[in-house]
């Protein structure tokens, strides 16, 4: 087979972004992914924040099948049998071009493979791509089944996952730490339902984070995001964090005992799921970053570990997207040279270091330890919880005063050495 | 809601072989059961009566979290072949 100039494993938002990058270059480009369409193996949360991607993709956006922007952003942190939310709401956020969207991987993943497509790039779904075809250390192309396809440049877009990164030895062993598992329910919901119970015109959206007992003391969260006409409900476990409980706790439980509580159960109340999915995070920070290019091949997006969890919010498709356009322009200079070798591919690894990615890695970078804490996803957020209820609590005693309620509920935690030393350590995030 | 439910309600195409392997050697060892706890089908099991620690693969939603959870390795976990395993609608 004729040697192609540029093989891309994976038909996510990386490998999308970049094929659509190299789509006017005059390069031959396949996408390949294992999928029945493009997207029907992809999944996020979701949202996702589109300022960091406009000025790499500038012109996808008109027509791109999102659900909703989000206008309203939902803080709720959880006590055993109360909670406490913040709720936030901007005017400035609510006109166009939006900031973020709620986004349903499947459908939208597979509407972008039909924009790269039309710019004349091979799509090839129901393929699994099973191995690299290697000379020495230079990777020469991709085997799929019993089909060798050569390439000029691979380009690894292979998920959190990357098998291909591991088999071109450009990375470590995996280990729990650099992991969450992320799983969650689409819960079809009438729209004017959905806009009634989070106060939303039509096409606007709201996004909740939920932190505290429902994770039982473990690293993480909930979420739940309003689609145009379902609700993605779903939870966040850190896998070392789950690893190490002691008792023991089945993971899928939570998201029962989650949508169980009476804050939760009322917003998705008369829905009725129609998937449930699961997927791997990467958040093992800059310090999990395998190296992004050999001989013939760079690495993208999720494959890179390009994710971070900055507690409140948590980000991973538009670096995947900055990551695949990146990596288009470096293929395209390689190219100018006829040089695919890893010092050609090596301004890849350039680009990402002076672009938004590696600076949020950076930035970031003493977060990871941060969030190892396991009194932020338990004792905190139940005394916030409890202050409030004190706080707002009328009894038949004369009333003390609001701040020696509040000292005297949080000098156990928040106002104790411990508490005052894990509140700074969070000037890291 | 049960578990076996939701994983109802999912697009699958099933392969005959399965794309999970288990070294039950290790299997057999291990005290803690990481992937029971961690996979969120609830698709591992341990067979009382062989000591065999199965997986249901044909639930799987390919997350991949049974295989770095195992800190013993047990767990050989690769894709399953293009156009099988879990499709996604909405994601």
């Amino acid at each position: 087979m004729e040697k192609i100039d540029v093989v891309i494993v994976g038909a996510g938002l990386a490998g999308l972004s970049c094929a659509y990058a190299l789509a006017d270059a005059g390069m031959m480009v396949v996408v390949i992914d294992r999928g029945d369409f493009p997207g029907s193996k992809n999944v996020t949360g979701g949202r996702i924040y589109l300022d960091p991607v406009r000025r790499v993709l500038p012109d996808l956006w008109d027509e791109a099948p999102f659900e909703r922007h989000v206008v309203r952003e939902i803080l709720t942190l959880m006590g055993a049998h109360n909670s406490t939310s913040i709720c936030h709401y901007s005017e400035t956020r609510d006109e166009s071009p939006y900031p973020s969207y709620t986004i349903l991987r499947a459908r939208f993943d597979r509407w972008f493979a039909e924009k790269v497509g039309e710019k004349g790039v091979f799509v090839i779904p129901q393929k699994r791509v099973d191995d690299l075809l290697m000379d020495g250390s230079r990777v020469n192309g991709v085997r799929a089944g019993d089909e060798e396809i050569p390439a000029e440049v691979v380009v690894a877009a292979d998920g959190v996952l990357s098998f291909l990164a591991e088999k071109a030895g450009l990375r470590q062993k995996f280990r729990p730490e650099q992991f969450a598992v992320g799983y969650k329910e689409i819960i079809g919901l009438d729209k004017g339902k959905i806009e009634d119970r989070f106060n939303l015109n039509p096409d606007e959206g709201a996004a909740q984070l939920f932190v505290g007992s429902l994770t039982k003391g473990m690293m993480g969260g909930g979420f739940l995001y309003t689609n145009q006409d379902s609700i993605s409900l779903g939870m966040v476990v850190g896998l070392a964090a789950l690893n190490n409980r002691k008792p023991r706790q089945e993971v899928y439980q939570l998201l029962d005992e989650f949508k169980a509580r009476p804050e939760v159960q009322r917003l998705i109340d008369g829905g009725e799921t129609a998937e449930y999915s699961a997927h791997l995070i990467p958040e093992g920070g800059i310090g999990a970053k395998p190296k992004l290019t050999t001989h013939g091949m760079v690495v993208v997006g999720d494959a890179a570990g390009f994710g971070l969890n900055m507690l409140i919010t948590v980000r991973g498709m538009e670096y995947a997207m900055i990551s695949g356009v990146l990596a288009a322009e470096a293929i395209k200079k390689a190219r100018e040279k006829s040089d695919f070798s890893a010092l050609a591919l090596s301004c890849y690894e350039g680009l990402v270091n002076q672009s938004i990615i590696m600076k949020d890695l950076e930035t970031f970078r003493g977060s990871v330890d941060i969030l190892k804490n396991p009194r932020l996803f338990s004792l905190y957020p139940q005394a916030v919880c409890d202050v409030f209820e004190k706080l707002m609590c009328v009894e038949d005693t004369p009333k003390e005063k609001l701040s020696s309620t509040a000292y005297r509920e949080l000098r156990k935690t928040i106002l104790s050495l411990q508490g005052i030393k894990d509140m700074w350590s969070l000037r890291k995030i | 809601m049960k578990i076996e439910e939701k994983i109802a309600i999912d697009a699958f195409k099933n392969d005959t072989e399965s794309h999970i392997t288990l070294d039950q050697g290790k299997c057999r060892s291990c005290q803690e059961r990481f992937c029971v706890y961690a996979c969120p089908a609830h698709l591992y099991e341990l067979n009382e009566d062989t000591g065999e620690m199965q997986v249901e693969f044909a639930g799987c939603l390919e997350c991949g979290t049974c295989m770095i959870a195992c800190i013993y390795g047990a767990v050989t976990w690769v894709y399953p072949r293009g156009e099988f395993g879990v499709q996604y609608r909405y994601g």
